[in-house]
């Protein structure tokens, strides 16, 4: 089993309405030199949340004390662009979050999480300002997320929207299982393909 | 209904379809370098499994690597760490190894098309984003993360939903001091970052077809940038030569079976994409960024729009020209530059260097610019060499340094001071992407080279007498 099992999740969360924040700034390439996976919640948003002389810098939304303890994050559009480093994904669970809520994903990035047991949840952008909203006019804010029912929920007012991920994903995420358990069940059927290619 | 380009590869390589779940895909190559591979390899034997074929995975040095001195020990230690967990890991899998030093070394994307490893048709994956690169032969190839990685080496294979299909076409004739890089930065423009995501794009169009395969390379390798997962361009006559000899290329009976099985690799003419964009050759010029990412560019000679005219939030673009520290309405040209930097998988092979030296020949460095000159690869410095080009370098008082992914990420000693402002023929122009708190500004070799000489942002073209 390669991760905690994610079946529902209610919890306050960080609100990050900027568009477009990129996976340098998620975690900047200077911390990418581990060879193990450790620490790295300790660099996620690093120059963002720190100043040039290592001070927390107080109003970025991962320092303040109103929010602090959350395990769901909510991001501006187009969320984890650029590059493949999955020190993205593994800074966001190490910093102890389990679920990322956006209007829109980049590809990798969304994967990455996938294969870690971070649930990346894509709601409407009408439904992202709700949860915008409702964070800002009240840090208590619950959001609750339900994997088995793929059904996303604003608990101040029971707004709720459905969210997709395919189900051989959900039932990884359901199950603490990665696709590296799932490769070395079918490992007979890759050898027949392989010694089938001609060419490569 | 007719298949894509895409279609035929894709379908080549699906071990077993899962019902309402991604594809079994199987992957021909596989790169690995010291940064994202390292802690795959800790999950491999923490499972106790073995590498499946490790004659399909190559290892290349080259993201943290030092560009001064590369005989020396690598000072960092972490670094250093990092580069011996590859050499180990390589060693006690039988995975072939490309350390530092080593004659084959250089940028991953750079050293694989050059030993023909990279080939028409294939699946190439690697822990990096910019693998893209190498569907410029027409591979589909892509990046991907550590836990992929992990399930290559693992069972040589990752499991994949087949991504939407999208065409570029861009038609014409370029104009007089574009290149490639500006096709691709024009393209982003139009795309934003996130335009693409989801897609994997085929371009074509008699722009890419007269395209030389370097600049393929550079086009194919910048489609990360507005979001798709890779990009891939048909493979022509210019593929065929370019990869024929190479070491690992197939030989023989073996190239004639590849070479028929490679001509078939076109998109049929009922194939059918569920995006299809069409750009004209007339209307790019030489491209700059403004901003902080590859999406926010405009030709070389525009003034930065203003927030309201562009697609997105106004404070995320306030926040973004605030970090650059410029203003809507401001030129670029004419902006004094402190560091130019030419390099990386985007811009770091022969092609690129013979479009430097093309503006800065007879011309002098300006002062106020540190330059930063590293090519992708050994054959690259090789070739720049055997040219002379090190020569009119040298009397320009430029240096050459040694081959690495340098500036592009700064992970190396490369790193462009906070505040500085740097002309780059990188891929990214992400907040502190070349060094905490510096700027950069993404444009081609020939931009490059005229703000080299010139010491502010200048239109190649003034330089270039035609
Ligand atoms: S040059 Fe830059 S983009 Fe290319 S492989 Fe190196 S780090 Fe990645």
């Amino acid at each position: 089993m390669a991760y905690d099992k994610f079946e529902v999740l209610t919890s306050t969360a960080y609100p990050l309405p900027i568009e477009n924040v990129d996976t340098d700034q998620i975690i900047p390439a200077r911390f990418l030199k581990a060879t193990e996976r450790k620490g790295f919640g300790d660099n996620f948003f690093r120059d963002w949340r720190y100043d040039k002389n290592d001070q927390p810098i107080p109003d970025f939304p991962l320092n303040d004390p109103k929010y602090i303890g959350s395990k769901i994050l909510v991001g501006g559009k187009n969320f984890g662009s650029g590059s493949s480093r999955e020190h993205a994904a593994w800074s966001v669970y190490d910093f102890g979050l389990r679920c990322v809520i956006s209007s829109f994903f980049a590809d990798i990035f969304r994967n990455n999480c996938l294969n870690i047991g971070v649930l990346p949840v894509q709601v409407s952008p009408e439904f992202a300002q709700k949860l915008f909203d409702a964070i800002y006019s009240d840090p208590k804010t619950e959001i609750k997320v339900d994997l088995p029912n793929q059904t996303v929920t604003l608990m101040s007012t029971q707004e709720s929207e459905q969210f997709e991920i395919n189900g051989y994903k959900k039932g990884n995420m359901l199950n603490g299982f990665d696709d590296i358990d799932y490769l070395q069940n079918i490992k007979e059927e890759i050898k027949i393909f392989e010694a089938a290619q001609e060419i490569y | 209904m007719g298949k894509t380009l895409f279609d035929k590869v894709w379908d080549a390589h699906v071990v077993r379809k899962i019902e309402d779940g991604p594809d079994v895909f199987f992957i021909d190559r596989h790169f690995i370098h010291e940064v994202t591979s390292p802690v795959a390899f800790v999950g491999l034997r923490r499972r106790g499994i073995d590498v499946m074929y490790p004659e399909k995975t190559f290892a290349t040095a080259d993201h943290n690597t030092p560009t001064w001195n590369q005989h020396l020990p690598v000072a960092d230690p972490l670094s250093a760490n990092q580069l011996s967990a590859l050499a180990q890991n390589a060693e006690q899998y039988g995975i072939s190894h490309w350390g530092l030093g080593h004659r084959n070394n250089g940028i991953v994307h750079i050293v694989g098309p050059e030993n023909g490893i990279t080939l028409p048709g294939s699946t190439i994956v690697c822990g990096d984003s910019h693998t893209s690169t190498h569907g410029a032969f027409g591979a589909i190839a892509f990046g991907i993360g550590t836990s992929e990685v992990e399930m290559v080496l693992s069972a040589q294979c990752i499991m994949q939903p087949k991504p939407k299909k999208m065409r570029i076409n861009v038609n014409g004739e370029l104009g007089f001091g574009v290149t490639p890089k500006d096709v691709a930065l024009y393209i982003i423009s139009q795309q934003t970052t996130s335009g693409a995501t989801g897609y994997f794009v085929e371009y074509a169009g008699d722009v890419f077809e007269n395209m030389s395969m370097e600049g393929r390379m550079t086009v194919c390798n910048l489609s990360i940038e507005m979001g798709a997962r890779g990009g891939m361009i048909a493979p022509d006559e210019k593929t065929f030569s370019y990869v024929k000899g190479r070491k690992h290329a197939p030989k023989g009976s073996d190239w004639d079976k590849a070479l028929a099985y490679w001509k078939t690799l076109k998109t049929d003419t009922d194939a059918e994409f569920d995006a299809e964009f069409t750009y004209h050759a007339a209307d790019i010029e030489p491209m700059i960024t403004y901003g902080t990412n590859p999406g926010m560019g405009m030709g070389v000679t525009g003034v930065i729009p203003n927030a309201e005219d562009v697609e997105g939030g106004e404070m995320t673009y306030k926040k973004s020209l605030g970090y650059m520290k410029f203003n809507e309405g401001d030129q670029m040209l004419g902006k004094p530059v402190d560091y130019v930097f030419l390099g990386s998988c985007t811009n770091g092979r022969i092609e690129d260097f013979r479009a430097f030296c093309s503006i800065i020949k007879g011309r002098k460095k300006a002062e106020n610019i540190t330059a930063w000159l590293v090519p992708g690869s050994h054959k690259v410095v090789d070739q720049i060499k055997e040219e002379g080009l090190d020569k009119i370098l040298e009397e320009a008082g430029f240096v050459l340094r040694e081959p690495g992914c340098s500036a592009c990420l700064a992970m190396n000693d490369d790193k462009v001071p906070a505040g500085k402002l740097s002309v780059s023929t990188t891929n990214r122009n992400f907040e502190g992407r070349q060094g905490p708190g510096s700027r950069t500004l993404l444009a081609s070799p020939l931009v490059a080279a005229a703000t080299a000489v010139e010491g502010v942002v200048t239109d190649p073209r003034t330089l270039i007498i035609a």
